[in-house]
């Protein structure tokens, strides 16, 4: 088993070596780059599927979560915002919604038994539509002074590494709060719910330009390593050189990151803990009977999960400098990663590695793929007399979707184990 | 009066539009649930490629210089909903039914669902472009303006020909699937599978007529519905996956598996998306006098920004409260 899966390893770097070829090498190392941020936010998703069965298709949230924190945190700082009344303004707001927070946390505090059980829902509504005004009543004149003075509130223009570790923080703490709420339903529901959610999340993202400019985007993120323009002015003198050193440096730092990941994740994987999370998986009921916190443990793993989602999309964001919300959309984000741990193989971390390096492959390739093949068919026709295809560019693009959608219907079909299926050491 | 006209029109018109759309996908989404136990993300795109059928036939209809008082797009009705229905049977035959005959888990379904979904994206936009098309390129529009007899009122209640005919044909088909599921041999065998598959079977019902019953109902209503979308609004690809999300939030809100309940699920929330986007104040101007000044001019409960969320914040709700939904769906 493990030669076959070294094969299919060495199978992917002669891949990736083609490519280079190919595509030449800084569009290759580019390919890469976002190639291991997918394969982080699939070991995300393979720690919530994979190990947990937890189906949650709201990735692209979490990925919006960490560009948003990656963006907050590591931005320059706006010194217009800090010098109007809008940090002070937003002080308020903040409080206006802790103190809407301690207010329905107070109202759920009443006992669900006893003389209060009554009213006890009618005065949860009222809580909520409480704070809800309150905050409404203080970010909203806030929101207009800061888009007014200062565009947006900036960054705090830290390290971008911090911006990663942040973005991992916000998205656990978002998939806190939604695990709270969803957990526990049945797969199709847990499925709705967060695949709504993730809306939610991008259309807060997109209209909340005091924060994000929303539409207008932000540029440039800072990188963590050098960027070409850096090592050209520290006198590189090849142009593709510096790209190609710059990119290389950024893997590294990518690279990295997944090996000590990925070494604790295995860790955790073979451990008691990973051996726990697979009898939850399996037999959630007998998992719950022998005395396992079956519900708890389900959030513990969403939460670990959407950290490794929140750290990749804020890599995302970083590596090409710009937060575009409108450039989130489920295919992109959400099904793709889905394709990557259905085809490599739910349940092995090495199959979510595989699987991610080599769907993200299959992604890119098969636009320009398809163009050729278009255009040798538009020849074709245009020999007949029935004329070229129109708008053969436009179209070679939508097959990137289409492909997408073959490869996971086939490996359902064929190889619904994935590449590198799960195998449990059953000798012990 | 004028204020309260306005109302009308924004948001019991729109909203009972929006309803209708949204209660006809999400009765095909919920017997699918119902009876193969699995929600089917692909419901949205089956009602775009609805949409684009329709289109095509409209193109058919008008190069052979057929000329109709109605909307072209709506006579194409029927023969979309047909072409539609055969197009889900054959999509259900070309990847479910293998998955299902080799006994896979319900979520596995789920997932190959997914992957329908991006093939008919790709393909929609493979021969559609992204543009935006319109069915009303070389026919008007009709808006009918109903005058009240009441002195001093300027606005009319206004309904655009496309509203009238998405309401109309709502009832009409909701109707059709009343008497299809209570009075029918097939329909009752679909509720008694949806019920209990096992004992559905061994009484000698063919559950395979059930679930091609099942594909073409859900097919056909979803042309429908897209059909029916496309013509209120634009036709565009991926205007069914937008609307995907709250034809979900309709059925679990009424339950899944759960036709009426899809039903009413599909109307509160078309309801609640005018209703919450809608700016309370207006019904206030005539009171203005009396109003305090700190009140501020937009009293709308969330910005339209957020509507299509509005049903979200609805089905957590409904998730939180009573998770099986308004009526009691097939299981949670």
């Amino acid at each position: 088993m493990i030669r076959r899966d070294a094969i299919l390893f060495a199978g992917l770097g002669v891949l990736i070596l083609a490519l280079a070829v190919w595509l030449k090498v800084p569009t290759t190392i580019q390919l890469l780059v976002t190639a291991s941020a997918y394969a982080l936010i699939a070991l995300g998703l393979n720690v919530q599927w994979g190990y947990a069965g937890l189906f949650n298709v709201g990735v692209m949230g979490f990925l919006m979560v960490g560009g948003a924190s990656v963006v907050f945190v590591s931005y320059p700082l706006n010194d217009a915002f800090w010098s109007s009344d809008g940090p002070f303004m937003l002080l308020k707001a903040i409080i206006a919604a802790i103190a809407g927070g301690l207010l329905i946390w107070g109202v759920t505090r009443i006992p669900k038994t006893g003389s209060l059980k009554k009213v006890r829902g009618f005065l949860l509504v009222v809580a909520w539509a409480v704070a809800y005004v309150v905050y409404r009543s203080q970010i909203d004149p806030a929101a207009v002074l800061i888009e007014e003075k200062a565009g947006f509130v900036g960054g705090l223009g830290l390290h971008p590494l911090f911006g990663w570790a942040a973005g991992g923080v916000m998205a656990g703490i978002i998939a806190y709060v939604i695990g709270k709420i969803c957990l526990g339903l049945r797969s199709d529901y847990l499925a709705i719910a967060t695949i709504g959610i993730s809306e939610i999340i991008r259309a807060l993202i997109k209209n909340m330009d005091w924060l994000t400019r929303g539409t207008l985007t932000v540029s440039p993120i800072p990188w963590p390593t050098p960027l070409p323009a850096d090592i050209a002015a520290a006198g590189m003198d090849d142009a593709t050189m510096s790209v190609i050193l710059a990119r290389s440096g950024f893997l590294a730092v990518t690279v990295i990151l997944i090996a000590v990941i990925f070494f604790f994740l295995q860790r955790a994987y073979n451990g008691p803990w990973g051996r726990m999370m697979r009898a939850i998986r399996d037999n959630h009921v007998a998992a719950g009977a022998i005395g396992k916190n079956v519900t708890k443990r389900e959030l513990e793993i969403f939460v670990l999960g959407a950290i490794l989602m929140g750290i990749g999309g804020a890599i995302l964001a970083t590596y090409v400098q710009i937060l575009d919300p409108s450039g989130y959309q489920p295919i992109n984000h959400t099904f793709i990663v889905w394709v990557m741990i259905i085809v490599g193989g739910a349940g092995n971390n090495w199959g979510a590695l595989f699987g991610a390096v080599f769907i993200y492959i299959v992604w890119t390739i098969s636009e320009p793929a398809s163009l050729v093949l278009f255009s040798m068919i538009s020849d074709l026709s245009e020999g007949a007399g029935i004329g070229a295809i129109p708008d053969i560019e436009s179209r070679a693009l939508q097959m990137r979707v289409f492909v997408l959608g073959l490869v996971i219907t086939f490996a359902l079909r064929y190889a619904p184990q994935g590449m590198i299926p799960e195998r449990v050491r059953t000798d012990d | 009066m004028n204020e309260l006209i306005f109302f009308v029109n924004k948001v019991l018109i729109s909203g009972a539009t929006l309803g209708s759309v949204y209660a006809l996908g999400a009765v095909g989404v919920t017997l699918i649930f119902g009876i193969l136990r699995f929600a089917h993300f692909a419901h949205g795109d089956m009602m775009t490629l609805g949409a684009f059928v329709a289109f095509m036939l409209v193109a058919v209809f008008q190069s052979l210089g057929i000329q109709t008082p109605l909307p072209t797009g709506f006579i194409v009705l029927p023969f979309a909903m047909a072409i539609t229905a055969g197009l889900a049977l054959g999509i259900d035959r070309g990847f479910y039914q293998p998955l299902r005959a080799k006994g896979v888990k319900t979520v596995t379904l789920l997932i190959a669902s997914v992957g329908v979904t991006l093939m008919m994206q790709g393909v929609i936009r493979l021969f559609a472009g992204t543009g935006t098309r319109s069915f009303f390129e070389n026919e008007t529009k009709d808006l009918y303006r109903f005058k009240l007899p009441i002195e001093g009122v300027r606005r009319s209640i206004n309904f655009s020909e496309p509203q009238i005919l998405v309401i109309v044909t709502t009832v009409i088909a909701v109707i059709a699937l009343h008497f299809f599921l209570t009075r029918s041999r097939l329909g009752k065998g679909m509720r008694a599978m949806a019920d209990n598959p096992s004992l559905a079977q061994v009484s000698g019902i063919n559950t395979a007529a059930v679930v091609r019953a099942t594909w073409i109902i859900a097919g056909s209503l979803a042309a429908m519905a897209g059909t029916l979308l496309a013509l209120d609004v634009i036709l565009k690809p991926d205007l069914a996956f937008n609307i995907l999300l709250p034809i979900f939030a309709a059925a679990v809100v009424g339950g899944l598996g759960h036709s009426y309940g899809a039903i009413a699920g599909g109307f509160l929330i078309g309801f609640a998306e005018t209703m919450s986007v809608f700016n309370w104040a207006v019904l206030l101007r005539p009171f203005k006098a009396g109003l305090p000044d700190w009140l501020p001019n937009d009293l709308s409960i969330v910005p339209s920004e957020y509507k299509l969320t509005v049903a979200f914040v609805i089905l957590v709700l409904v998730l939180l409260v009573r998770p099986q939904g308004i009526f009691k769906g097939a299981s949670t």
